[in-house]
């Protein structure tokens, strides 16, 4: 099964990031605001069912791909 | 009888590049610097370890995030859960923070610029094992290279533990915080970069009295030992 991983900086954390994005958006003559910048992670999954893919990326995103201090995840399973 | 030379590892993971240099410090102060590969499962006979700079695993995913996996680093933990003396350098700090051995992280300068320059540190504390050469308030001008150095505390951070502050933050860190140790004391992560300061040539030596703290530690642990 397929799974995306969307990882983001917490709310409150600062994204001197997503301000550079923001400001060159602004630049560009877009009226942006709260711009900030995460990561994507694609990945494959062997799991008999969407519970236990689910289950599984969790456990990744809570020991390696997202840092709870700093970061917040959301998953997403594609068929 | 002279007194015997403290046994101080650093480890070299793929893409530490401070690792010499902290070798050839430690030397410079009388202990006997001990290389350690990634790879090592088990740690030597050691009175202290250090974790030197660099970009461990190419700093992907995240600083320090793949490096924690490494074999090496599992002896580390276990040396450190024993009251082993633990100090993390600049990436060193990164790994110590992944690996929850000190509480934080450390994220993208605030400037997004890679900073590489000498900075004045405040010692908030000389009780520690890596600082009872500093005194309290002193000012210590130790450079820091990194792009990624902005200190984000747990919310629940005890003040007590911080043992650095800067006094011309580079990098955005929450409440100046440029060194942290752990609730115990045995370990400790700094950005700045002690082992480039120990020879007055280089411009500052005032990184020695950080790692010669460190030295005497480990002497009086390998004395008790005896």
């Amino acid at each position: 099964m397929k799974a995306t991983v969307l990882v983001r900086p917490k709310a409150g954390i600062l994204d001197p990031q997503g301000d550079a994005v923001e400001r060159a958006l602004e630049h560009l003559g877009f009226a942006v605001s709260g711009a900030r910048v995460g990561k994507v992670v694609d990945l494959e999954v062997n799991a008999d069912d969407e519970a236990g893919a689910r289950e599984q990326v969790e456990r990744m995103c809570e020991q390696l791909l997202a840092n709870p201090l700093i970061e917040s995840y959301e998953i997403e399973l594609h068929g | 009888m002279a007194s015997p030379q403290p046994r101080i590892g650093v480890v070299t993971y793929p893409g530490s590049q401070d690792d010499r240099d902290a070798l050839w410090a430690l030397g410079a102060l009388d202990a006997e610097a001990v290389p350690v590969w990634h790879e090592e499962r088990e740690l030597p006979s050691l009175d202290a370890v250090v974790l030197p700079g660099g970009f461990s695993y190419g700093d992907y995913l995240r600083c320090g995030a793949i490096a924690r996996f490494s074999p090496a680093t599992s002896a580390v933990c276990a040396f450190a859960e024993q009251d082993g003396l633990v100090l993390g350098i600049c990436n060193g700090f990164q790994v110590l923070c992944e690996a929850g051995l000190l509480p934080g992280a450390l994220l993208r300068n605030e400037s997004l610029r890679f900073v590489c320059r000498d900075v004045p540190l405040r010692v908030e504390r000389a009780d520690t094992p890596f600082t009872t050469r500093c005194d309290a308030g002193q000012t210590l001008v130790i450079p820091v290279k990194h792009g990624d150095g902005r200190y984000v505390p747990p919310p629940d951070l005890d003040p007590a533990q911080i043992v650095f502050r800067y006094r011309d933050n580079p990098n955005g860190s929450v409440d100046d915080i440029a060194g942290v140790c752990n609730e115990a004391g045995n370990v400790l992560g700094l950005m700045p970069h002690p082992e480039h300061a120990v020879d007055p040539l280089l411009g500052s030596a005032d990184g020695a009295l950080i790692l010669a703290s460190l030295v005497e530690a480990a002497r009086d642990r390998a004395l008790a030992a005896v």
